[in-house]
Parts: C-alpha cells; structure tokens; sequence
C-alpha cells in the first residue's frame, strides 16, 4: 500500500478526485479536481505547486565526492560549481543509460543527486575504495515544485535569505522561511519558470501553508501528475520507463538506451578523462546510434479525416497516452512515439518518439498509428525538433 | 506628387481588429506586402484589455471566446506569440430566492444540481446535449466554406450548393428534423422540448439572444443556441474560455504573429477614404491627407463603413447600396466593467470556489429576460436586465492586483435607440441598473467597487467604430448568415469594386473572436491574385 508523503495532510485535504496513484511506493495525486486542465493551465499562466517528494534524493560527501561524481555521471562535475545544478544521465559500463536526474553540488565536498529509481547500490559500487559517504535521504527530504510564470513572484514574498532575481537557470541556493531553513533549485519537470523546494519534513507543512497563502492572489493551484505529464510532454522531457527503459529494468539488449539515443547528447562531455560507460560511447559515436529521440506532430487535417470517415470528429483531449504508437515510413515502422497527448495550448496532437536514426530527420513526413472505431489507422505526422514549447521565460 | 502613385504595398487591411489582423497574417504569410491601418492607439477593435483603472486590467469589450479557430492558432503559431485561453468551466445562476443552479465539469455534479430543480431535466440534459453535439457537427461544415451564391448559375457556385444539399439531406431524419426546429424556432421553445425547469431554460436560452434585439420567446434565436456547443464538436477544444490577459491578449498574439511575418502595422492612423481609380480600389487616404497606395485594399469594417462610408455609395449599384442601408445593426447589449476592492460574496454560495472561476448568468428564468426585452421593445433598457458576468481576475490573476478583482458584465439589453433621452443622459441610470440587479446576488458588491466603466451602445460605437454598437458587426440573425452576410452577392469577401474586399465580423461566419472572416477573407483575396 503506498504510504503518504509528508504534504498528504494538505493534498488529502484537496482531493476532490480521488484519483491517486502509486509514485515510487508514495501517494500522489492525478488530479485534484474532475478535470486536470485548470492544473495544467496553472502551470503555463500563474503556477501550479506539486508534490514531488516521492523522488529518490541521496546525499554524497567527503573527500572524494567530486571524484565519485565524476565518475558516475556523463557531464562534467569538477565543473559544477557550489550551488550550480546539473541534469544528467548515469550509464552502466556499456554506456546504457541507468536513470536520469540532478546533481547538485551543495558545497565543495557535497552532493545531492535526485533520480526517478532507487541508486544507492549502484553509487556505492562505484564508490569502491573512495573517501565518500552515501546517504540515502529520500525519506529526509519533502520536495515541492512551484512551476509557472508566477513562480518567482510568489516565492519572493515566502521565503528569505535569497536573491531569487539572481538565482539563474539551474542554480540552487539555501533560503528560509522564517526559522525553517529549506534549499531552492531553480529547476523543474515542466519547461517552465520555475522552482524546486527542498526540505525538511518537519517543516513541509508550513512550507506548503505559507506558499499557498501567499501565492492565493497569484492564481497558485496545486497541481498533480496529469498536469505535469502533459507539460513535460510539451517540453520534450524524457521519463524513464515511458521514453526509454533504465538498463537495470531491460530484459533484453534491445531495449536498452544510450545517452545519444534519448535526446541526451548533448549532457554526455567525451571530453572528460574518464566515466563509466565512456568507452562504450566512444564506440557508439564512432559507429553511429541506432535511435534517435525527436517529437512529432500529427498533421490535424488528416486526423479529422479519419475520424470523419467514420462520421466523427476527433475526440483526443484529455490525458496524456503512455501507450507506444508505431511511427511509419513508406510502408516500413521506423520507430514509436513513447508519449503523446494534445497540447491544450499548442493545439496540436504532439509525441516524443524514438526513431532509427537513418529515418529521424527534422521535417520528414511520417505515419502515426491511431486507432479509430477499434480499426488502425495511420495518420500523417511532421518530424519537428524537441522542445515543442519553450518560452523565454523558463531562463529569464 | 509622382510618389503617391508608387505601390508601397501589395495590400492595405483597414482596421486592427482581430479580423483585419489574421487577414493581415495570413497575407504576409503568402509572400504579400501589407500595411494594416489601426485609428485607434491600441489594437484589437472590441478584442482589447486597457487598464482602465490603476492596476486592474479590463477586458473592455468582447470577454470570451468559444469560436477562435484552432487552425489559425497553429497556422500562425499564435501560442508562441503568447495566445493562451484559459478554460471556463463552469455556469451558475444564481436565484432571487437564495438557491442556484451550478454546471460544472464534473458530469454527476450537474445531474445532481439540474435534479434538485427537475430530474427529468437532469436526465434529459444529456439528451439535449448529444442532440447538439449532432447539429454543431451538421453546421460545422458551413463555417469553413465560402458561402455559394444561389442565385448565379456558375458551375462552381452549383457545386457548392449542391455539395451543401448533398451535406444537410445525407443527415438522418432526426437530425434534420431538429436542424430544422433549430432553424425557425424560438430558444425558448426549443427547450422545451427537453426541459421543464426555470434556471436551466433561462439560462440555456439566454445563449440565443446574445447580440441580437431579440427575445427568448422570438423565432429564429434557437439557431444561436447552437454557438454555444460549436467549439465543444472537435473535442479537442473546450467551449468557452478566457484569454489570458483578457480578450487584447488575442489580439497581441495575432499582432505580434503578424508583424513577425512582416506586416507593417500603423495604429492611431485613419483612413478617412479608399482611393478609387478607373472603377478599382487603389488605396487609401488617411485622415491627415496621406495617401498610401496598394494593388489590394480590404476593409475589416462593417458594411456601414465598407461601403457607405469609405466609398462614394454613388460608386456603387443601388441595389447593394440599399441592401446595405437595410442592413440591421440594433446594437442591443452594454457592459459594465467594475474593478473591486475584494472578492464577490454570492448569497447563494459564498466563500470562495470553482464557481467564481465560471460564467455567472443573471437569467433566473425565460420570463425574466423576456420581460427584459419587453423594456427594450419601446426603447428603454431593462431595468431588471440579463448579465452574463465572469471575473476574469480569478481565471487570470495577472488581471487585477493580488486580492483585487475584475468584474466583466455583460448586459442586455441596452438598445442603441433610446425612445426617450440619450444614453449621455442614462447612462449611469443603466450602470446603477446593472449594479442594483448584481447586488441582490452580490450584497456585498456596492461596498467593494472601487470603479466602475459603464458602456452604452453608443460607447461601443464611438471607441470601436461598430455601428449602432452591435457586437457583431450587425445581428447574427438567420436573414443576415451564410451567402445573405452582409447581403446577397456580398457574402464572398469581394464588393463590387474591383480590389477592395472586406473581412470583417459583418461577413460569413459572422462575429464573435473566430479569425473565421478574416482567414476566408485572405484565402479568396489569394485566389483573385
């Protein structure tokens, strides 16, 4: 049965769906009321606060945290400054990807790292023999995430001890509430202005109080997981176990990613001495990857051409799909689009899809399978650059 | 001047409202070189949020849009340019006696809520919606078509109307049965068909008389009705919302998208006339004496301006001038902008909620409204009026300052032609009316407002240019849709100069913030090129 997170006096207490499901062994919301857009919306027009605390967090410190870092990671952490955040992907020694998160660095000989699976076994096996302490602090730390244009100018007004102006794009800096210390990064899941908040369980309630009291003139809505998946969808954001499979769940070879392969090249420094998986990649690059991650967007047209040969229109608002749909070319599937939901503000039928990379060229003309009246279809598609929507604002 | 005669432009829009601009848009994203001429120093015609006080944004006219259509936000890629509409979820009618009546996205919610008033109508609600979802997808096809002109004989105008015959016959018997009804109907009759209770046949027929001088209990209104349901048949989109930043927000976006497929935009600029040479528009002559000269020249005015004003009507068969003249207008609805100091209190359902976020209709039954046309009728505006109110502060709090409100109220009916006095002289009379009616819902609304913008019809006129201060640019009545808007042989965006077209509300499909005139509009403009 999955437990309730340190915000569930507060979550429980809005829940007019009863629609919760099972975040890494933790209660949280779909949705808080009938309908998700108004959550949604939040997130693109004022800001949504959402409960994030179910992610794993570990701490690592000492001596030979840098190094330890280092090693697991793809970017470059003896270039991640204190108080700078890093999203990055971690690889086996194959170069396949384990999970992806943040890394943070919190002082010079400290580390917090975020992940979507349990990886303390595997950060310690790579901590063979180094000076460094891991500390899971999944259970110690209550996470919120305030996302949305009015994110900054709600939290300005809550918390203290910070220059929340100053705090760039994937900066971390400690802040208070009162005498509640707490930990903000400026970062999130959304594509987004927007933060996240980091503390104590103790406090998370006040935290949670204090936001919504302050940010209720500011159109502050919480928001649950419908919401966030659409808009990390509209941000071209990956999610394990939907986009691609953590080699530690792949059952077969196939099924396993590269950083390259799922839109994180560009996170992956080959310049560095050495990190595991890095030879493989370097092996990879010189033979070129077989998939490549890119968005595709459904021409609507011809939707509404398949739904009218049936007399209908196009029924496709809603929830976002995490159900794989095969990518066709001429006949021959090239790939699958691994999530897909209509963007309620981009008015598009829109997908993140894996595609061979000899066929995952921007502006190819495509296939989608959609299924019509319990019949296959193949709806035309544009292969298009990821994000699909990124506004200025989320490194304003 | 040898330089007036140079061809700067391919094309001139006259006037900035949503329509002229997605015309403007959709010409520059075919390659051509346009200039869009804007009298006013904002853009957006009666699609415009001014901060009319301190702090609190007003969405000073039109206030939600249901119709804009989908494919001009992805054609112009309007999201990037900062379009965002906020779903409204909801419609509560508040009664004099203390209950209400709540429709919300919840589907059960609003079977229990129809219930307690009538559950016949709870269940039948279902019906009639299904029965509307089957004639918004029948009428659908009109909206994306050149109306035909059924009098000419050309083989593309027989196609057209036999490709319509074709569509309306090919539906089952029912369903034309009820397109009929929908056709020649009262609303008010109409509903009964399927409903018993007051609020809910008050408020549902209200959406028929929107815009129009008319009645719940006139024929003809059930067809507007209809509008209501149109953005719900793509399923993709929700009926009705609210543009962040309130209905100039639209506008913006479609600005900025224009000027960024390089659409030269003068606002605060007049055209006083559209320069005529040989029988064919050649441009336009701006209040200050300018002359500005283009192939193309396209007004997004309303007939009364196309072709009586910005031509010499003597330049024009007689016949359409007089089709013109007859052209009804009877602008018949006013709005009053509050700003306030606190949160509404409803005495029905106080506190805060999901319900605030909504429409709230003044329209507790068909007699109320009917007896607030009664007023209109010899010339009076209702003292009792129907308002259809939304607070766009708790949709979009960037509206108001944190803990403010904006309070947008439309209201009808004001009608244009005041049997006695002038609105000068009534209209704090008919701000007082709209505020003494709010009140008995709102008590606490008189100690909150902290100012109010009362808006007549002749207000609509004077600031917009709409004649006679229809929102519509003329009534969306049956006589005046499809190949009969604005009038026979009017109705395919061509006028009879050569190379002067219009674009505006007054053409098919009519008004309301759809982009639909002005993107047909640019599309036949093309065609002719």
């Amino acid at each position: 049965m999955p437990i309730p997170s340190p915000f569930h006096p507060r979550t429980s207490a809005l829940m007019e769906s009863h629609e919760w499901r099972d975040w890494s062994g933790y209660l949280a919301a779909s949705l808080y009321e009938p309908l998700h857009d108004r959550e949604y919306y939040a997130i693109r027009s004022s800001a949504a606060l959402i409960d994030v605390s179910p992610l794993f967090k570990y701490e690592i410190r000492g001596p030979d945290a840098e190094r330890l870092l280092d090693r697991i990671i793809t970017r470059d952490a003896n270039r991640c400054a204190v108080g700078q955040v890093l999203y990055t992907p971690w690889c086996d020694d194959d170069g396949k990807v384990i999970d992806d998160g943040t890394v943070t660095r919190l002082a010079t000989d400290r580390f917090r790292v975020t992940s979507a699976d349990p990886n303390l076994a595997w950060f310690q096996d790579c901590a063979w023999g180094m000076q460094v302490e891991i500390q899971d602090v999944s259970a110690e730390l209550a996470a919120l995430a305030l996302q949305g244009p009015n994110a900054r100018v709600i939290l300005q007004q809550v918390i203290q001890g910070i220059d929340l102006q100053g705090l760039k794009f994937y900066r971390a800096a400690p802040a208070c509430l009162g005498d509640l210390p707490l930990y903000v990064s400026r970062t999130g899941y959304t594509g987004d202005l927007g933060y996240e908040l980091w503390v104590a369980p103790e406090g998370a309630l006040r935290l949670w109080d204090a936001l919504i009291e302050h940010g209720e003139g500011y159109g502050i809505t919480p928001a649950g997981m419908l919401a966030l998946d659409l808009a990390r969808i509209e941000a071209g954001l990956v999610m394990i176990q939907v986009d691609y499979i953590s080699t530690r769940h792949a059952l077969i070879e196939e099924q396993k990613s590269s950083p390259f392969e799922i839109g994180l090249g560009w996170a992956v420094d080959m310049k560095k001495k050495s990190f595991v998986g890095k030879r493989s990649l370097q092996a990879e690059l010189a033979r070129g990857f077989t998939w490549r991650l890119v968005g595709v967007e459904v021409d609507w047209n011809s939707l509404e051409n398949i739904y009218a040969q049936f007399d209908l229109t196009p029924r496709l608002a809603g929830r976002a799909s995490r159900v794989a749909a095969p990518v066709y070319q001429g006949g021959e599937q090239i790939g699958q689009m691994t999530s897909h939901a209509f963007s309620p503000l981009l008015k598009k039928y829109l997908g993140i899809a894996s595609i061979k990379s000899q066929h995952a060229s921007y502006g190819a003309r495509v296939s989608v399978e959609v299924t019509v009246e319990y019949t296959r279809q193949k709806a035309q598609a544009t292969l298009v650059a990821l994000p699909f929507y990124n506004p200025p604002r989320k490194r304003a | 001047m040898h330089a007036a005669t140079r061809k700067e432009y391919d094309i001139i829009v006259i006037g900035g409202g949503h329509n002229g601009l997605v015309n403007a848009a959709y010409l520059a994203r075919a390659g051509k070189k346009v200039l869009l001429l804007e009298k006013r120093h904002v853009l957006g015609g009666a699609s415009v949020t001014e901060e009319i006080f301190p702090g609190f944004k007003f969405t000073v006219f039109s206030y939600v849009v249901s119709l804009f259509r989908p494919e001009i936000i992805r054609d112009l890629n309007l999201t990037r340019h900062g379009l965002m509409i906020l779903p409204l979820e909801s419609t509560l009618t508040p009664l004099p006696d203390g209950r209400y009546l709540y429709r919300g996205p919840d589907h059960f919610e609003t079977y229990r809520n129809i219930a307690m008033f009538s559950r016949r109508d709870a269940d039948a609600y279902e019906d009639y919606s299904r029965e509307m979802y089957f004639m918004a997808k029948a009428v659908k096809y009109i909206l994306g078509v050149i109306p035909p002109q059924p009098s000419s004989l050309h083989p593309k105008e027989l196609r057209g109307l036999l490709g319509m015959a074709q569509h309306f016959l090919g539906l089952p018997a029912e369903q034309f049965n009820t397109l009929v009804r929908l056709m020649t109907m009262s609303s008010a009759d109409f509903l009964l068909r399927w409903f018993e209770s007051e609020p809910l046949l008050g408020t549902l027929s209200a959406s028929g008389i929107i815009g129009t001088f008319l009645g719940p209990r006139s024929p003809g209104t059930a067809y507007v009705l209809l509008h209501h349901y149109m953005g719900e048949i793509d399923g993709a989109f929700r009926a009705w919302g609210f543009a962040k930043g309130g209905t100039g927000g639209i506008a913006e976006a479609i600005a900025s998208a224009a000027r960024s497929l390089g659409v030269h935009i003068r606002s605060s600029t007049q055209v006083s006339q559209v320069i005529v040479k040989d029988g064919k528009a050649a441009g336009v002559a701006l209040a200050d004496g300018e002359e500005i000269y283009a192939r193309v020249v396209v007004s997004s005015l309303d007939p009364y301006h196309t072709f009586l004003k910005l031509v010499d009507p003597n330049q024009l068969p007689p016949e359409v001038v007089a089709d013109v003249e007859r052209y009804i207008f009877r602008g018949s609805s006013g709005k009053v902008n509050l700003a306030l100091d606190a949160a509404p209190e409803l005495a029905c359902l106080s506190g805060p909620g999901a319900h605030l976020r909504g429409a709230i209709s003044i329209s507790p039954s068909i007699d109320y409204i009917e007896k607030a046309y009664d007023d209109a009728k010899y010339g009076d505006f209702s003292r009792r009026p129907y308002i259809d109110m939304i607070i766009p502060s708790m949709i979009d709090p960037d509206m108001a300052p944190p803990g403010k409100h904006v309070m947008s109220c439309f209201v009808q009916y004001a009608p244009y032609h005041l049997s006695q006095g002038s609105w000068d002289e009534k209209r704090e009379a008919f701000g007082d009316a709209v505020v003494d009616t709010l009140a008995e819902y709102i008590p606490n609304l008189k100690d909150i407002i902290l100012h109010r913008q009362v808006l007549t019809p002749l207000d609509i006129e004077r600031t917009t240019g709409l004649s006679q201060g229809n929102i519509f640019q003329g009534e969306l009545s049956l006589s005046q849709l499809f190949f009969l808007r604005p009038a026979a042989g009017l109705a395919q965006y061509r006028t009879p100069l050569r190379n002067y077209y219009q674009c505006g509300s007054a053409t098919h499909p009519g008004g309301g913030i759809t982009g639909a005139p002005g993107r047909l509009a640019a599309l036949e403009i093309l065609k002719d090129w």
